[in-house]
C-alpha cells in the first residue's frame, strides 16, 4: 500500500467541481454538466432577525440552549435553506406521513403482553426512590441562563 | 481469513478448519491492530467469546446451524442491547444500558451471528462524517498509516483508541453517520455491519470505505430497538463486503415484526443471488438530476464506466429525470428537524440518560441535561425543529416539506411506472474526504453535501444498494447507487452483484498488519 504522503487531492477535486466534463466517451445517458436549475435566491423570502422573544420561546419549547452567536446563525442557515421550498408550486399536493400510507399494517389486539420489568425499567434512572422516579418541583418555569 | 466472503468463512467453519472461538480471536486481534481508528464505542469481547464457544459446540453437535453461524457481526451503537452499554455516540446515553435486544440483533444472534462490539457513530446518527461522535471520530482505514507501520520496533503505548490529538489530522474520514461499522467490515475487524440509514447514513460510509451497504425498502426491517432519527425515514442498514454477504444478512433478519407496527406483514422471500438477472431484459435509468453541482470529475466518470458497462451487455440504457430531486435536500433537512426536536423530547434525565446538576425544577433539571447530554449539532437540529414546527411557520415549512415529498416520490413511481427496471446513480459527489479538509465546514453544511444523492430514497421509502466499483485518480474507492421500486430489495442486489463480478474491485486488505508485530 502506497503511504499517503499530502492532501494534495482534496484541492484537485474542488477545482476540477463543476467543470464541464468533455470526455467524448462518457455514455450519452450521463449529462455532462450539473442539470440543476438555478433560481434567483434574491427573490426567496428573506430570513428576518431571529428576535430575542423568539429565541426565548424556542428555548423554552426545546429545553436547549441556543446560547450563541453560532447557534443563532446555524439556526438562520437552516431558515435560509429550507425558505428555498417556496418556489415549489404544491396548492394542490396533500402532504406525505408515511411511504406506508396504502399499505395494510399489523395491528395487534389491545391487550397487555409483557410486564413485571420493574427492576429493569427504573435501573437506568439516575435517581429513584421506593420504586418511583424522582423529579425537582414542577410548574415552575424556566427563567435563568444558567447553564447548570 | 479476515477477507473471505462469509460464505466461504461458514464452510471453514461446517468443516472443521477453524473453530468459531479461532475466528472470534482473529478478529479481536485485528480489531486491536486497527484501534487507532476508534471503530467501536463498546467492544464486547468477553461475550463474542462466550457466543463463539456456544457457536463452536452447535458446529460440533452436527444440527441444523444458523446461515450466520460463528459469524462476527458489528452494530453501530444506536441499536440497543441488552446488559451491554448503548451510547447512541452521545454523552446523554453515556451510561445507558438496555434490557432488551433491538429485533436486528435479536434476529442475527438466533441465526448464529456473533455480536463482536457497538460500532462508533456521530451523536444521535446525526451527521455524514463520523466525526461529531462523543466517542471521537472514526477513521478511515484506506490510506491510513499505521503506527504499528510506522514505527515498527518502537510502537508508543500511548493511543487509547480515542482520538485527541489534534495534530494528528492527516487521515480520511469514513463518512457517516455508521462510520465504525463500514470501518470495521473494510478493515476485516468483523463480516458484516448494521447501521442505520435516515437520508444516507449506511451508504455513505460503505461508499467511503469501499465496501457494500444495503438501505433495505422501508418496512422490511423492523426497527424496534433501533433508537430513532427520523421514524418515517428510518431504516436498519446492512454493510458487508459483498453483495453476497448483505444479502445473506438480508435473508435472516428481514420480516414482519410484532414490536414495530411499519414493517409490513406477508411472508419475505428470500434474496437468491444464484438465480441471474438477464441484463439484456433490463431497463435502466440515468436520472440526469445526479449530476449535482460540485460533483467531482471521477464519480461523473465512473458513472458512465457502469452505464456503458450495462449498455454493453445488452441492457437499455436512458436518461431520465426526477425534476424534484433538487428540492430533496431541503425537505430532508426540514422533516428530520421536526423529527428529531420531537423525538429528542424523551431525553430529560429523569427514567434514563444523563442527569443534570440543575434540581431547582423540573424545567431547570431538563434543560442543564440537555444541555450537558446533547452536542451543538443535536442541539441545533432541535431548535431549528422547533422553529419549524411553530404555530406560524407550520404550514411554510412542515407541510410544504411534506407535500415536495409526496412530488419526490411520485418522480420515482413515475419513472418505475414508464417501464424503468431500476435507476444507476454516484452514492455520493465525491470520495472519501480528509479530516482537516471535512472540518472547515460545520456539519449542516457537510450533510447538505453528502446526503444529496442518498436521502431522495428515504423520502420515498424505496430499496437503496451502494457497492465500490472503482478506485478514483487519488487511489480512493467510489461507490454507485442502485434504487428499485419500494419492496424489490431482491432487484437491486441482483444487478449489484452482476455489477461487482463485472468491476472486481481490489477489496482493501490489512493482513499486512498481522505480519511479524
Amino acid at each position: 500500500m502506497k503511504p499517503f504522503s499530502n492532501l494534495q487531492y482534496a484541492v484537485t477535486a474542488s477545482r476540477l467541481a463543476n467543470a464541464v466534463i468533455n470526455r467524448r466517451e462518457l455514455h450519452k445517458s450521463i449529462p455532462p454538466a450539473p442539470t440543476w436549475k438555478l433560481h434567483d435566491k434574491s427573490k426567496f423570502p428573506q430570513v428576518k432577525e431571529i428576535t430575542k422573544k423568539q429565541v426565548d420561546q424556542l428555548e423554552r419549547l426545546g429545553l436547549v440552549e441556543l446560547n450563541n452567536e453560532e447557534g443563532i446563525k446555524s439556526l438562520s442557515e437552516a431558515i435560509e435553506s429550507a425558505n428555498g421550498l417556496y418556489v415549489v408550486e404544491t396548492s394542490t399536493v396533500k402532504p406525505l406521513d408515511t411511504v406506508l400510507e396504502t399499505m395494510p399494517l399489523y395491528l395487534r389486539v389491545d391487550e397487555m403482553n409483557d410486564g413485571n420489568c420493574k427492576k429493569d425499567v427504573l435501573k437506568n434512572a439516575a435517581k429513584v426512590e421506593e420504586d418511583y422516579f424522582v423529579a425537582p418541583p414542577g410548574n415552575i418555569p424556566l427563567k435563568s441562563t444558567d447553564k447548570g | 481469513m479476515l477477507s473471505l466472503p462469509i460464505r466461504e468463512v461458514l464452510k471453514h467453519l461446517k468443516e472443521g478448519k477453524i473453530t468459531a472461538r479461532d475466528l472470534i480471536e482473529l478478529c479481536l486481534k485485528r480489531s486491536e491492530k486497527v484501534k487507532e481508528l476508534n471503530i467501536f464505542v463498546t467492544e464486547t469481547g468477553e461475550l463474542a467469546r462466550q457466543q463463539a464457544d456456544d457457536s463452536s459446540n452447535r458446529l460440533k453437535s452436527g444440527n441444523e446451524i444458523g446461515p450466520l453461524e460463528g459469524i462476527p457481526i458489528g452494530f453501530k451503537d444506536n441499536f440497543c442491547s441488552n446488559g451491554i452499554r448503548t451510547s447512541c455516540g452521545s454523552r446523554m446515553l453515556a451510561n445507558f444500558i438496555p434490557p432488551y435486544h433491538a429485533t436486528m440483533i435479536e434476529k442475527t444472534l438466533n441465526n448464529g451471528g456473533v455480536l463482536l462490539g457497538k460500532t462508533n457513530m456521530d451523536e444521535f446518527a446525526m451527521g455524514a462524517g463520523s466525526v461529531d461522535s462523543a466517542s471521537g471520530p472514526v477513521r478511515n482505514p484506506w490510506k491510513y498509516k499505521f503506527k504499528s507501520r510506522r514505527h515498527k520496533n518502537n510502537q508508543s503505548e500511548d493511543s487509547k483508541g480515542h482520538v485527541t490529538d489534534k495534530e494528528d489530522d492527516d487521515w480520511l474520514i469514513t463518512g457517516g453517520s455508521s462510520g465504525g461499522s463500514a470501518a470495521a467490515v473494510a478493515s476485516g475487524v468483523c463480516f458484516g455491519a448494521f447501521g442505520s440509514d435516515t437520508g444516507g447514513s449506511t451508504r455513505i460510509p460503505a461508499s467511503f470505505c469501499g465496501v457494500t451497504g444495503l438501505k433495505p425498502s422501508y418496512g422490511r426491517l423492523s426497527r424496534h430497538g433501533l433508537i430513532p432519527l427520523v421514524n418515517s425515514m428510518d431504516v436498519p442498514g446492512i454493510i458487508g463486503k459483498t453483495t453476497e454477504d448483505v444479502a445473506t444478512i438480508l435473508n435472516c433478519v428481514s420480516g414482519l415484526d410484532l414490536k414495530d407496527s411499519t414493517t409490513l406483514p406477508g411472508s419475505y422471500q428470500p434474496v437468491n443471488l444464484q438465480e441471474s438477472i438477464d441484463v439484456k431484459k433490463l431497463h435502466i435509468g440515468i436520472p440526469k438530476e445526479y449530476h449535482a453541482p460540485d460533483t467531482t470529475e471521477d464519480v461523473i466518470t465512473t458513472w458512465g464506466q457502469i452505464a456503458d458497462m450495462l449498455d454493453n451487455a445488452g441492457a437499455k440504457v436512458s436518461q431520465v429525470s426526477l425534476p424534484y430531486t433538487q428540492y430533496s435536500i431541503k425537505v430532508y433537512s426540514v422533516l428530520c428537524c421536526c423529527e428529531v426536536a420531537s423525538n429528542m423530547a424523551r431525553y430529560d434525565g429523569i427514567e434514563f440518560g444523563y442527569r443534570g446538576t440543575n434540581e431547582q425544577s423540573t424545567e431547570e433539571m431538563f434543560a442543564s441535561s440537555r444541555h450537558h447530554g446533547f452536542n451543538d449539532v443535536v442541539r441545533g437540529r432541535i431548535m431549528a425543529g422547533n422553529y419549524f414546527l411553530l404555530k406560524e411557520n407550520y404550514e411554510r415549512y412542515f407541510i410544504q416539506a411534506q407535500k415536495i415529498r409526496r412530488l419526490i416520490s411520485e418522480d420515482f413511481q413515475k419513472v418505475f411506472k414508464s417501464g424503468v427496471n431500476m435507476l444507476v446513480t454516484p452514492t455520493t459527489i465525491n470520495p472519501a474526504l480528509p479530516y482537516r479538509y471535512f472540518m472547515e465546514e460545520d456539519n449542516q453544511t457537510r450533510c447538505s453535501q453528502l446526503d444529496v444523492f442518498t436521502q431522495p430514497s428515504n423520502l420515498a421509502g424505496i430499496p437503496a444498494l451502494t457497492l465500490p466499483v472503482s478506485l478514483s485518480t487519488d487511489q480512493l474507492p467510489i461507490g454507485i447507487q442502485i434504487l428499485a421500486p419500494h419492496l424489490h430489495d431482491d432487484k437491486v442486489l441482483l444487478l449489484g452483484n452482476w455489477i461487482e463480478q463485472q468491476v472486481n474491485f481490489p477489496f482493501l486488505n490489512l493482513d499486512c498488519l498481522d505480519e511479524g508485530v
